[in-house]
């Protein structure tokens, strides 16, 4: 059988056994009536005990919402989502919310432990005297909503702000209302003005002038109800000189029916600041014969607002049924620089459409696209991108590569960029390459005693090397293994 | 170590071995050659294990295991190398993680335990000073840019790290310039021992100047029409293919 077969085969043998995040939490919840009026908006604002403004910024992004269509110029194809059919909040049942880590309900940290995620700080700082672990702040956002934020007194020594956004609507008022939606507009797209009306939680960072914060951040979303959307917002504000590198990951049980997740992340970084914002997106891809999986319609834009601030995107998307993400920078200070490093891995049925936007508007501003695609199975993979030069930005500069890998000849890789300048000193260069796993190369490294899995393995990280590199080293290494799972199923 | 029997091989429907008889004692090195298309590089992938062939008829005993039965890596891990004649550029792949990745794939495989980052970068530098690489060759992706000389003194590292029992050195010696061909030779004759064997595969005399050959075949039209000391290379190189594939037939 010639090497390129039994790739396939190898490829066509991860079923829904390959993912390991699959199982289901038997958590006390509390819903509210499934499908989407104002009543529910009203609902979801009400459970959060907002403030009137928010509602009233809810209500009328919903209004915006109602007079929108879903839009239809991805490459993407599935049946038609009925909005009505779904939960738009679920949430752990609890009296008030716990107020330390021994509050949290034991089964939801159980549900953490078993996905790696570090929720107790006692622990997390045993492991850092012991052996130099990384420390890492994490938010968990369990359906609707957080569950628990460590690290935040630690952080708020050196004025950072890190807590669920529904928290942060209550402690730091003005705050939130001074920046959220002044990046991605409630009305801004069709998903985008869906969270606005139903977004339930999500993480808010608030890092003050000159602050370079002490550890990483990170959130982990993790669906676990049936028949519910998520719907979180995540808001990062970097004021001057401030610094922040920030991690998202997120898993789902594997369930016969599609999921709704439909996030919005706002970033805006200030005179000097710089905010890097790394995910690492394992949603459940649904199975083998392309039944189940979350759909992943997704809105982040960074606002590079300040001179020579600095915003930069590093995804590595191995999950969904379907994923529409476009994480995008507006590059608005002078000499502010925007950068967008992905890789996208597509297996069996999965769909992904997903790229980024590259808006130069002050003067010397610089971006750097680098995207991988990596196709296999019957999958889709589409690179969109737009590089927008406007008049006054001078002496921008963008630098695009883009390449593709197929693996197999059932599968399809596009790439779809979009350039427009309008200032005739900008310089903007785009590359793109395609190509294949070569049977050359796999019997290369198996003559050399590499199993076929491990070859593939190999080839694939070669591929994504540039864009790996980007990422929290120690995330590197899952990301890595992760590549390697949702090609060949899990070993062992 | 090595025993062919009367081994038949084609690509598609096409028959490219047709019933090659060949033993390659432990401890000795063997040339195979002949002209273009008589079936040299075949004889190398079927041996190797490349897909691409299928063995029709025969079969082939290496080390006392049923070789054809294995699949490619179990052959690898069981001491058999491929020198390639056009080695394959991996993007991305950094050179020193590739090999070892490979060296402790077969250490593992033999029983062996694996070599730390330390002790392998230690053990490569050396080996690669002894090949007259340059220093960024083992931080270089694998064969990316590599000139022809690189390329195949690289294969040579690869051996001598893999420690093979049996190495198929197919061509090594197009492109390599008197000096690489040198290296090669020397790097070759190093492994020279009771428990390593080879079969060179090439066109020329001119490498079996270095690598001096316990005997000599010439293939022709899928088979060993002929087989001699390495003299037998000598009166080639003087007479040509023709005449001696001629006075065999």
């Amino acid at each position: 059988m010639p090497a390129i077969a039994e790739t396939l085969q190898t490829v066509n043998s991860v079923s829904e056994s390959g993912y390991k995040w699959g199982f289901e939490s038997d958590i006390e919840m509390e819903f509210a009536p499934r499908g989407l009026n104002t009543d529910i908006v009203r609902l979801i604002s009400e459970r959060k005990g907002e403030p009137a403004w928010l509602l009233e910024w809810r209500l009328n992004a919903f209004s915006a919402w109602q007079a929108m269509v879903e839009p239809d110029w991805a490459m993407l194809h599935h049946p038609k989502i009925d909005y009505q059919d779904a939960y738009y909040y679920a949430a752990p049942k609890k009296k008030a919310g716990p107020k330390s880590l021994d509050e949290v309900d034991p089964e939801l940290l159980k549900v953490y432990e078993k996905l790696g995620i570090p929720l107790s700080e006692r622990a997390i700082l045993a492991g850092v005297e012991g052996a130099g672990t990384p420390r890492i702040a994490v938010d968990a956002v369990f359906d609707s909503v957080s569950v628990a934020t460590t690290f935040r007194a630690t952080l708020a020594k050196s004025g950072v702000i890190f807590c669920p956004i529904s928290e942060a609507v209550k402690d730091h008022p003005d705050l939130v209302r001074k920046y959220l939606g002044t990046v991605v507009p409630p009305s801004d797209n069709y998903f985008a003005a869906l969270n606005s009306a139903v977004f339930t939680d999500g993480s808010f960072v608030f890092i003050p002038k000159g602050v370079a914060c002490p550890m990483e951040l990170s959130t982990y979303f993790r669906i676990n109800a049936r028949n519910t959307g998520q719907f979180e917002r995540t808001l990062i504000v970097a004021e001057d000189g401030a610094s922040v590198s920030y991690l998202e990951g997120c898993t789902a049980p594997m369930r016969d029916e599609n999921q709704l997740h439909a996030a919005v992340v706002e970033l805006v970084a200030m005179d000097d600041a710089k905010i890097k914002y790394s995910t690492v997106q394992n949603w459940y891809p649904g199975d083998a014969q392309g039944r189940g999986g979350i759909y992943n319609f997704v809105t982040k834009r960074g606002a590079c607002r300040g001179a020579r601030s600095k915003i930069s995107w590093t995804q590595v998307e191995t999950g969904s049924a379907i994923t529409w993400k476009y994480p995008s920078c507006v590059l608005q200070g002078d000499g502010s620089s925007g950068e967008f490093y992905s890789v996208a891995l597509t297996n069996n049925h999965q769909q992904a459409d997903t790229g980024t936007k590259m808006i130069h508007i002050g003067k010397n501003t610089t971006s750097t696209i680098v995207s991988k695609g990596i196709s296999a199975g019957q999958s889709s993979n589409t690179y969109r991108g737009l590089v927008r030069i406007l008049p006054r930005a001078a002496g921008a500069r963008n630098h695009t590569q883009c390449d593709s890998l197929l693996i197999g000849d059932r599968c399809g890789a596009h790439t779809v960029p979009y350039i427009e300048s309008r200032n005739a000193t900008a310089k903007v260069e785009h590359e793109a390459t395609t190509s294949k796993i070569a049977d050359d190369q796999l019997f290369y490294c198996r003559q050399r005693g590499l199993s076929e899995e491990d070859a593939v393995g190999l080839i694939v990280n070669g591929f994504c090397r540039d864009v790996l590199a980007e990422l929290p080293m120690e995330f590197a290494v899952e990301a890595q293994k992760l590549l390697a799972v949702s090609l060949e199923g899990s070993v062992g | 170590m090595l025993q062919i029997k009367n081994l038949h091989a084609s690509i598609g429907e096409k028959p490219i071995l047709r019933g090659i008889d060949l033993t390659v004692p432990e401890g000795q090195i063997h040339a195979i050659m002949g002209p273009n298309g008589s079936g040299k590089s075949t004889l190398s992938y079927v041996l190797s294990g490349r897909a691409e062939f299928t063995v029709t008829a025969g079969e082939v005993l290496f080390d006392g295991l049923a070789l054809l039965d294995m699949p490619a890596e179990a052959r690898a891990q069981a001491g058999l190398f491929l020198a390639f004649q056009a080695p394959v550029e991996l993007p991305g792949v950094g050179n020193a993680n590739f090999l070892r990745t490979a060296v402790n794939a077969v250490r593992r495989a033999r029983g062996e335990p694996e070599l730390d980052a330390a002790q392998f970068l230690k053990a490569a530098r050396a080996e690669a000073k002894r090949l007259q690489m340059p220093d960024d060759m083992l931080k270089r992706n694998v064969n990316v840019g590599f000139s022809g000389g690189e390329k195949k003194r690289n294969e040579v590292l690869q051996m001598t790290m893999l420690r093979p029992k049996l190495a198929i050195l197919d061509e090594t010696d197009s492109g390599l310039d008197i000096d690489a061909l040198k290296i090669v030779g020397d790097g070759v004759n190093a492994l020279r021992s009771e428990k390593f064997s080879a079969l060179v595969i090439t066109h020329h005399q001119r490498l079996l100047d270095h690598i001096v050959p316990d005997a000599v075949h010439v293939l022709a039209h899928g088979r060993i029409v002929r087989s001699g000391g390495a003299d037998l290379a000598r009166a080639l190189e003087a007479q040509g293919y023709a005449q001696v594939i001629a006075e065999a037939a």
